[in-house]
């Protein structure tokens, strides 16, 4: 890796003391976030944040200035993603907290868990449309987990704890305390040794587990003659990536991930099939709708995955397995509910189930692989033009597959699912439920705080990388090193593809001109490159990755590419736009759309 | 099949939540019925026998499937002590209305008698119109309503539901609030 690496070391050892006595709400700011091992947050100041701001050199935690609080909020949730340790932003009353309110649903929507703190104005001028006043309980109030309005300092050390454990518990979520200006000027007395001053909260009831679930499960698992894992983001949330691998090898059951599943499963192991949805590979839709039996863990059934509900996998009885018994059939009807840690249920079924093989099963869904892989874009014959795709498997190669890759959101997001290889949990960041364009590079920076000594990758579209650049100047401040692919294709790509495929081809406001990429990392004293063809790839990857700071890389790729296979809004899951057979190969009955599945 | 597509059949239910005296702990219930589609027919708060926490009885038109995600979803407010819906036919519920009914010399006597006839009181008289009161239960209020109807309700204003488990039965809306409440009181 190189010498950039991040140090996460905050300059100054603590100078404050940590005895009991006197402390400023500003104090206890800080002195919580220590305690709950903080060692770095990412946020912007302003008039009621200002007390927090002046209190903050007397601690060991590091402060990363962003250049949008947006990116903040990002950079936050990135850190969350990558490292499964809560992530904190940080930013002031009005402009600063509303600015965080994309990067709060983002996290909302995805379960991270993130702890955003806010200036509010004083106490006495709440209500009275003081300067830089906005209701930030209320604006973000559907858009997290919960929040709180903390008007005196000695509620700020009882609720920062409440907010940390909130949270990271039951099914994790991004937090708000908003904290007036005389809250953190105010005093009290403080003990931080004295842990019962964090307010418990409520106690929850497991309800929603079926009766006798885990012997009917079991019993439908051992019966099952097509089972299909669907792997979503719980198993990566969990930390069960090791459960999941056997429960796979005892009962031979191949794995479909969600978008945020992928890397709960290697894969590159012979049981995963990889994404399944509207862009997953054809095979495992296919899979999908084939399977008698549905296992579904620690996923929600979400549109983008099932496609038309009343043609969902209809041979399948369904197991869903689920931290949070709102989910249960929120969807999907399903057979078997079991609401509890997806790593703890699998600990506990596994042994249950009967050791299988699904031979003629994993056979089947091999066969259509096969006839999927004669459209595989990398099969096309090499013209000399830049295909997304292929910038993308390259950098697997040369990664081995070992990146935290953290994208944006259109068709490069997509092509990134379907080829580079996640082999480990938590090497893809991305934004799923929300789909927020600008993610990728403030979360980048977030991930690499959280995983200093791992090799960091953007990969973003030209459009989503323009909403969020000016955090290239946060790299360049912060001395740390991200690598940046940009998959320039001239277009809001993903809007374009629907446009071609759905509108006629009127590509209204798709079309957008991008600076110069190279000389705007050189504007911030960084490094760029541009590869308009395949075979400069390699060389310029290398630099890239040996280069002591953030590298851009603009990668100019054909311009009208579309993200195959895809399963329209809405229509059933099985019914493909499949990527046109390359015209040098005579289309077969084998690989016709119109041909019948066997069944 | 999902259960969106079963032909819903939605009943009124009335659910008893038991949640923190906290500021915003209304809106963040209704803020939750909103977001989610639910639709509420009332929604009431008031104090409970316990200090510091309030008790709120949502009554709510939906199907089976819906109203046990609107209880798992109400589950996971963190102001929130507990809910339980109550068993039609096992609680108490009243709905208090003051109607403003017409009434002058030719009809008076009888619109006093229709609501004496229902329990109702009369709490303020003007030469041509009353105010009536009525603490029933919705079913008994809306007959009323009807009635008072074919003289003339001038305004009308009703509490929306309050409802507890009858007296003698198992009362699940209290067992882990009071254990709540000793958490509290204990300081931890
Ligand atoms: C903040 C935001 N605005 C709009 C969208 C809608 N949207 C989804 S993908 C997309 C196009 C993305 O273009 P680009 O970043 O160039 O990536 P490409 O699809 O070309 O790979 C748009 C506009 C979004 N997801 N997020
Ligand atoms: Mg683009």
């Amino acid at each position: 890796m190189s010498s950039a690496t991040v140090g996460l070391t905050a300059a100054a050892a603590t100078t404050a003391d940590k005895a009991p006595g006197r402390r400023t709400g500003a104090e206890m700011i800080w002195e919580v976030l220590e305690q709950e091992g903080v060692d770095v947050v990412f946020g912007y100041p302003g008039g009621a944040i200002m007390p927090a701001y002046d209190a903050l050199p007397k601690y060991a935690v590091r402060h990363v200035l962003v250049r949008h609080e947006q990116g903040a909020a990002h950079m936050a949730d990135g850190y969350a993603r990558a490292s499964g340790r809560v992530g904190v932003a940080i930013a002031t009353s009005g402009p600063g907290a509303t600015n965080l309110v994309t990067g709060i649903a983002t996290a909302m929507l995805d379960s991270i868990p993130c702890v955003f703190i806010t200036g509010q104005v004083s106490s006495h001028l709440i209500g009275t449309d003081g300067f830089q006043e906005t209701d930030v309980t209320g604006v973000t109030l559907p858009i997290t987990k919960h929040n709180w309005l903390v008007t005196r300092a000695a509620d700020v050390g009882p609720v920062l704890r409440e907010a940390f454990v909130v949270a990271r518990t039951g099914r994790p979520g991004p937090v708000l305390v908003d904290i007036t200006k005389d809250a953190q000027q105010g005093s009290c007395d403080f003990d931080p040794a004295d842990r019962r001053l964090a307010r418990v909260p409520h106690g929850r009831p497991a309800r929603g587990t079926s009766a006798d679930a885990y012997e009917r499960a079991a019993a439908l698992i051992d019966v099952a003659e097509r089972p299909l894992i669907l792997a979503g983001h719980g198993i990566v949330q969990a930390g069960a990536t090791a459960e999941l691998m056997a429960f796979v090898e005892r009962t031979g059951a191949p794995v479909a991930s969600t978008l945020l599943g992928l890397g709960g499963f290697p894969a590159t192991h012979p049981r995963a099939l990889g994404m399944m949805g509207m862009h997953g590979e054809a095979w495992v839709n296919r899979a999908v709708q084939e399977a008698d039996l549905l296992i579904a863990l620690g996923m929600r059934f979400d549109d983008r995955v099932t496609g038309n509900l009343k043609t969902y996998a209809p041979r399948a009885r369904k197991i869903h397995v689920d931290l949070d018994s709102s989910e249960i059939g929120k969807n999907v009807a399903v057979d078997i509910a079991i609401v509890d840690d997806v790593k703890r249920v699998l600990a506990a079924l596994t042994p249950r189930c009967k050791p299988a093989d699904r031979g003629p099963w994993i056979a089947r869904i091999a066969n259509e692989k096969g006839d999927a892989a004669v459209r595989d874009i990398q099969q096309l014959p090499d013209t000399g033009k830049l295909h997304a795709a292929h910038v993308i498997h390259d950098l697997w190669r040369l990664t081995e597959g070992r990146a935290v890759v953290v994208t944006d959101v259109g068709q490069h997001q997509m092509w990134e699912a379907q080829y580079y290889k996640h082999d480990h949990a938590r090497g893809l960041v991305t934004s799923g439920g929300l789909g927020t364009m600008g993610f990728a590079l403030p979360a980048a920076i977030g991930a690499r705080f959280a995983r200093p000594h791992d090799e960091v990758w953007v990969i973003a579209g030209d459009g989503g990388f323009q909403m969020t650049a000016a955090e290239l100047s946060t790299c360049a401040q912060e001395g740390i090193k991200v690598n940046i692919a940009i998959i320039n294709n001239g277009y809001l790509g993903m809007v374009r593809q629907w446009q071609e495929m759905f509108y006629g081809g009127r590509y209204v406001a798709t079309p957008m001109r991008s600076p110069d990429f190279v000389k705007l990392a050189e504007a911030h004293g960084l490094t760029g490159f541009r590869v308009t063809k395949r075979s400069e790839l390699a060389a310029v990857v290398a630099a890239a990755r040996s280069a002591p700071g953030t590298v851009v890389i603009d990668f100019r790729v054909e311009q009208e590419d579309s993200v195959y296979p895809m399963v329209p809004s809405g229509a059933d899951l099985g019914d493909m736009i499949r990527r046109p057979a390359p015209s040098v190969l005579v289309e077969t009955a084998a690989d016709s759309d119109e041909d019948e599945v066997p069944r | 099949m999902s259960p969106a597509l079963v032909p819903a059949r939605p009943r009124l239910r009335t659910f008893v939540a038991t949640v923190e005296d906290v500021p915003g702990v209304l809106n963040r219930v209704a803020s939750l019925f909103r977001r989610r589609g639910y639709n509420i027919t009332s929604l009431t708060v008031g104090q409970s026998e316990l200090s510091g926490l309030s008790r709120l009885t949502i009554v709510v038109a939906c199907d089976d499937a819906t109203a046990a995600r609107l209880e798992a979803n109400l589950w996971k407010l963190v102001d929130l002590v507990e809910v339980h819906e109550l068993a039609a036919g096992e609680a108490v519920e009243r709905d208090l209305a003051l109607i403003k009914v017409k009434a002058d010399k030719t009809t008076r006597a009888q619109v006093v008698q229709a609501v004496e006839l229902f329990a109702g009181r009369v709490v303020d008289v003007a030469p041509d119109e009353l105010v009536v009161e009525i603490a029933a239960t919705r079913e008994r209020v809306d007959d009323l309503r009807r009635v008072l109807e074919t003289f003339g309700v001038v305004a009308l204003v009703r509490t929306g539901a309050i409802a507890m488990p009858r007296a003698g039965v198992d009362d699940p809306t209290r067992t882990q609030s009071q254990s709540q409440s000793q958490k509290s009181a204990s300081g931890t």
